[in-house]
């Protein structure tokens, strides 16, 4: 058993900051995991733009932006070992991990930042009827194939749900020869962003059939066709809407779920509403020294907020790294109000808030017009006025460090959006 | 010209051959898929029955005591996952329990031991996850779970070890007599003799039979569809859960696996077409219901895939075991439904003795019956671990991070004596792409190493053979469609 002070499980652009800010605050003994061989996490294979536009100011592809923090790494030699896996962590922060190269191997760590990410929901999740054929796959699987490994996945694609990745594949099907029928989206709206609704499928003439879904899948070896049909307010199919779609593929792209196995091995408390980690401010879990960030936390839209986010939870870490004082338990609970769901952090010190607080949500349905609001034991302590709200599009508020001077000792904390 | 065939490589035609084996005797195995355990084997609850559910004296009464009796060694034997949970049928009325008092009657008749009926009480404590309505419950200790192609895979291996040959993409067209013996010939052409031949086609074992015997066969597929549920449920519960037995069968129930996971269904609907193993809105709909009534608390957002099985239900009501009168030599397992995987190792055996005793076939002193398999990293201690890991580094390398399977486990799967040659194929071996997210991750890697171990172009791999190829040719020289 070797002894460090952090301990990183993850790879991907949240571990990579969380990794710099810990190291850019003096953590000297630290370690990061990747499992893959390669760092990045899901970057390198979001081969298209639209990194960084926060974070750097400019426009940059996944790998271009996931290159920048490797080589930040580099240059700050934090030790990294990729192609090994975290099989295990416990709530005495006792790491275990294994590879190829180095075997089995277990750390005792002061702190511990969880940046595993997110895995796709997949078919079965969603009890669609019909065939089980090839040719049924995550879109991003799909993306994987035909942008990092050269693999074709389909001719003819239909895709299921209008979330992100689904939206980025339609567009790199179709640049790679590929014929896409149209989006389907059982919800009235997409649950992408807006930008990508725009780029994707609308330039491209793709139809995205909104309160639509995939009611058949058929073809016994590989996918010959899906059957679409409208849906009602309830969201079930509409009998006599039925139609066919003659497709080689389905792609899903329905939603992400945080991979939080190991948090839970570890007796992290998980929220029903992120399926992520309850933490406070500082980004702490419910287990004091392990912080979450990134996808595993909650599923995030833009990667420049996954750096944000990632950046804090290495400093907290490392903090906690160096005074290894037991905390005073968040005394402020944070709820979701009208119109909001999952908001994070779950619970905040106003004692010893120590950067400003952002509040991260998504609301409940569309919203036009909107005004997003933020109350303290009922006294309202922020407002922001939104044109248009989509639970597609996180939203963010932050509240300055100092306000939370003036509220020692409070119970809670609520954001509420109306129209 | 051999002395057995064994047609068709499910549960039943591996455990005759892996018993035949045991005497001096030529066997080969026609399998028309390109993997064993593709047919019901694959889709079914998987549950070692006790043995009350049929009429005393039946074959499916007889065969099912047996074959319980024997599962938990043979399973020992092939290191393959068993679990004697307990089963319990459910009452939710009075009603319900008159027929728990039957069942029991029957059961006790048929030699099935230890069974009692317990009070509401009792069942809430075995199950507290159990459905509020539930009034009493019968408890067969007996009852068990098992993974039935974990071990139709390991009994073939074993077959194969012990000299049988396999041959898959070969679906059997015709049997006919030819001196004194069997002349069969497949779809693609290939032609066998034998002096005996075991017909364990499954759902076609009635056109088998009808070729040879007077004595005509009808089996109607009677589907039967699923949930999986995460394991993040397991422990929800220990044992099996059934409701009363209807004419259709046990109807919907709820059982953990030796995975972990836990299963709902099935149903039981009598179709028409013999492949027509879709999942359909209504079947998965019932399911919901009859779940939700079984398990207070269903957690239908645990669901991480349905499937559906065909369960093969002949027209005499029972299994049809043995040579038929007007066709010696010819030894029939058809009609397998349920409990077919419980009595498939009592059935393996006493169709081998009979086929050794018409063949005149010694005992082989040089049998060998203990398989030796790759290391389940999933299933090994720490120690364990570093033990695989000193003999083959490629064990640290997780391939699937759902079910913690190593690289060096899925490409054992594809070098050991029946080999994986599909993505099903190694999925089955090994557990790699079962998990939660369903291969999402991992699928990239194992098509890699089937390339790797096989020699394959990756869009030649499919799914589980035929025309399901995973993937087509790199797309950039394609013409637009
Ligand atoms: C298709 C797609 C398009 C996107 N488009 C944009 C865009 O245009 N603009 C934008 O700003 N954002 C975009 N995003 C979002 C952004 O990429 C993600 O928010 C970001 O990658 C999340 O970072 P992460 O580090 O939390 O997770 P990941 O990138 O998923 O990284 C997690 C890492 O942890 C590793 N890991 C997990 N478990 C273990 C373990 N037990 N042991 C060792 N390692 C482990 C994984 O292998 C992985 O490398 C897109 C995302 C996708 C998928
Ligand atoms: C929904 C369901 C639930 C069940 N639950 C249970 C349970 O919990 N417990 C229990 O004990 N039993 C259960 N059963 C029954 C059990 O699954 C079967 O009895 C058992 O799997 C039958 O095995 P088999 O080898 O006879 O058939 P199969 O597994 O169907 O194998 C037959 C094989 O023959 C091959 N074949 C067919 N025709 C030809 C041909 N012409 N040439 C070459 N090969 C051919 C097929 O490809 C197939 O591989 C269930 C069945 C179903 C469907």
């Amino acid at each position: 058993m070797t002894d460090i002070d952090i301990v990183i499980i993850g790879g991907g652009p949240a571990g990579l900051a969380a990794a710099v800010a810990a190291r850019e605050a003096g953590c000297d003994r630290l370690l990061l995991f990747e499992r893959d061989e390669v760092l990045g996490g899901i970057l390198p294979q979001c081969i298209h733009t639209g990194f960084g536009l926060h974070v750097f100011q400019e426009e940059l592809t996944g790998p271009e932006y996931a290159q920048r923090f490797i080589d930040r790494v580099h240059a700050l030699e934090i030790p990294v070992q990729c192609g090994t896996t975290v099989l295990d962590v416990t709530r005495d922060r006792v790491v275990t991990a294994v590879s190829p190269m180095c075997g089995l191997r277990q750390f005792r760590a002061k702190a511990i930042v969880l940046a595993m990410g997110c895995r796709e929901r997949t078919r079965g999740a969603l009890m669609i009827p019909g065939w089980r054929p090839a040719g049924v796959y995550t879109a991003g699987l799909a993306q994987r194939w035909v942008n990092r490994e050269g693999w074709m996945p389909g001719r003819r694609v239909v895709i299921l749900g209008s979330g992100d990745i689904g939206l980025i594949m339609a567009r790199r099907m179709m640049f790679e020869g590929a014929k896409v029928l149209a989006c389907v989206e059982l919800m009235p709206y997409s649950s992408g962003l807006t930008r990508n609704v725009v780029q994707c499928l609308d330039d491209y003439d793709i139809p995205l059939m909104l309160s639509h879904t995939v009611t058949d899948i058929h073809g016994r070896e590989r996918v010959e066709g899906v059957t679409v049909a409208q849906v009602d307010a309830q969201r079930m199919p509409v009998p006599g809407t039925e139609q066919r779609f003659d497709c080689d593929t389905l792609l899903l792209s329905v939603g992400l779920i945080p991979e939080n196995e190991l948090s839970k091995a570890a007796g992290v408390e998980l929220a029903e509403a992120t399926a992520g980690p309850v933490v406070d401010e500082s980004l702490q879990t419910s287990v004091s020294g392990i912080f979450a960030c990134g996808n595993v936390l909650h599923v995030h839209d833009l990667v420049d907020e996954v750096t944000r986010e990632s950046a804090q939870a290495g400093r907290a870490a490392a903090a906690f790294a160096r005074s290894a004082a037991g905390l005073p338990p968040p005394a402020l609970r944070v709820r979701d109000g009208a119109g909001v769901r999952g908001v994070v952090p779950q619970a905040i010190c106003a004692e010893r808030v120590a950067e400003d607080v952002s509040l991260m949500f998504r609301p409940t349905a569309v919203f036009k017009d909107a005004t997003a609001a933020v109350k303290i034991d009922r006294v309202e302590v922020a407002r922001q006025r939104f044109r248009i709200l989509t639970p597609g599009e996180m939203v963010k508020l932050t509240l300055p460090k100092g306000l939370f001077a003036r509220f020692k000792g409070a119970c809670e904390l609520t954001v509420e959006v109306t129209e | 010209m051999t002395d057995v065939i064994v047609i068709g490589a499910g549960v039943i035609g591996c455990a005759v051959a892996r018993e035949l084996a045991r005497f001096s005797l030529r066997v080969v195995v026609l399998e028309k898929a390109r993997d064993v355990a593709e047919g019901a084997t694959k889709s079914n609850s998987a549950i070692v029955h006790a043995g009350h559910d049929a009429p005393p004296d039946t074959h499916k009464a007889r065969f099912n005591v047996m074959g319980n009796a024997l599962f938990e060694a043979l399973c020992r034997e092939l290191d393959v996952p068993f679990r004697r949970n307990t089963s319990l049928v459910a009452a939710f009325s009075p009603a319900d329990l008159h027929a728990l008092e039957e069942l029991k009657a029957r059961g006790d008749k048929s030699g099935v031991p230890g069974l009692h009926i317990a009070k509401r009480s009792e069942v809430r404590a075995l199950e507290p996850a159990i459905g509020r309505e539930v009034c009493a419950a019968l408890v067969a200790p007996t009852g068990a779970i098992c993974c039935p192609y974990e071990l139709t895979f390991r009994l073939a291996e074993n077959a194969a070890a012990n000299g049988v040959a396999f041959h898959f993409s070969c679906g059997v067209r015709t049997v006919a007599r030819e001196d004194g013996g069997w002349r069969v010939e497949t779809k693609e052409g290939r032609s066998f003799k034998a002096r005996a031949v075991v017909n364990a086609a499954g759902l076609y074992a009635d056109v088998l039979n009808n070729q040879v015997s007077a004595e005509k066969l009808t089996i109607t597929p009677r589907r039967g569809e699923y949930l999986m549920i995460d394991k993040a449920y397991a422990g929800s519960f220990r044992a099996t859960v059934f409701q009363v037995p209807t004419p259709m069968g046990k109807g919907i129930l709820v059982t953990p696996t030796v995975d972990g996971t836990l299963m709902v269904g099935p149903t039981a609907e009598n179709i028409a077409d013999k492949t027509d193993t879709r999942t359909t809105a209504e079947g998965l709909a019932k399911i919901r219901q009859a779940a939700s009534r079984l398990w207070n608390g269903f957690p239908v957002n645990g669901v991480i895939a349905t499937f559906a099985g065909l369960r093969a239900h002949g027209d005499r009501g029972d299994f049809v075991i043995g040579e038929p009168p007007d066709a010696p030599g010819f030894f029939n397992a058809a009609a397998m439904d349920s409990p077919g995987l419980t009595a498939a190792p009592a059935v393996g055996a006493y169709l081998a003795e009979q086929i050794a005793g018409k063949l005149g076939a010694e005992k082989r002193s040089d049998f060998v019956a203990a398989p030796t398999h790759w290391p389940v990293f999933r299933s090994m201690s720490m120690e364990g671990r570093v033990a695989a890991l000193a003999l083959d580094p490629a064990h640290g390398h997780i391939v699937c991070r759902c079910e913690n399977v190593s690289e060096a486990e899925i490409r054992a799967s594809i070098r050991c004596r029946i080999g994986a040659r599909t993505l099903d194929g190694v999925k089955r071996r090994t557990r790699a792409g079962m998990g939660r997210c369903q291969g999402g991750f991992c699928t990239t890697r194992i098509l890699a190493i089937l390339c790797e171990e096989l020699g394959l172009a990756p869009e030649e791999v499919t799914k589980f053979g035929g025309g399901s190829h995973v993937l087509f040719s790199c797309g950039k020289e394609l013409p637009l469609p």
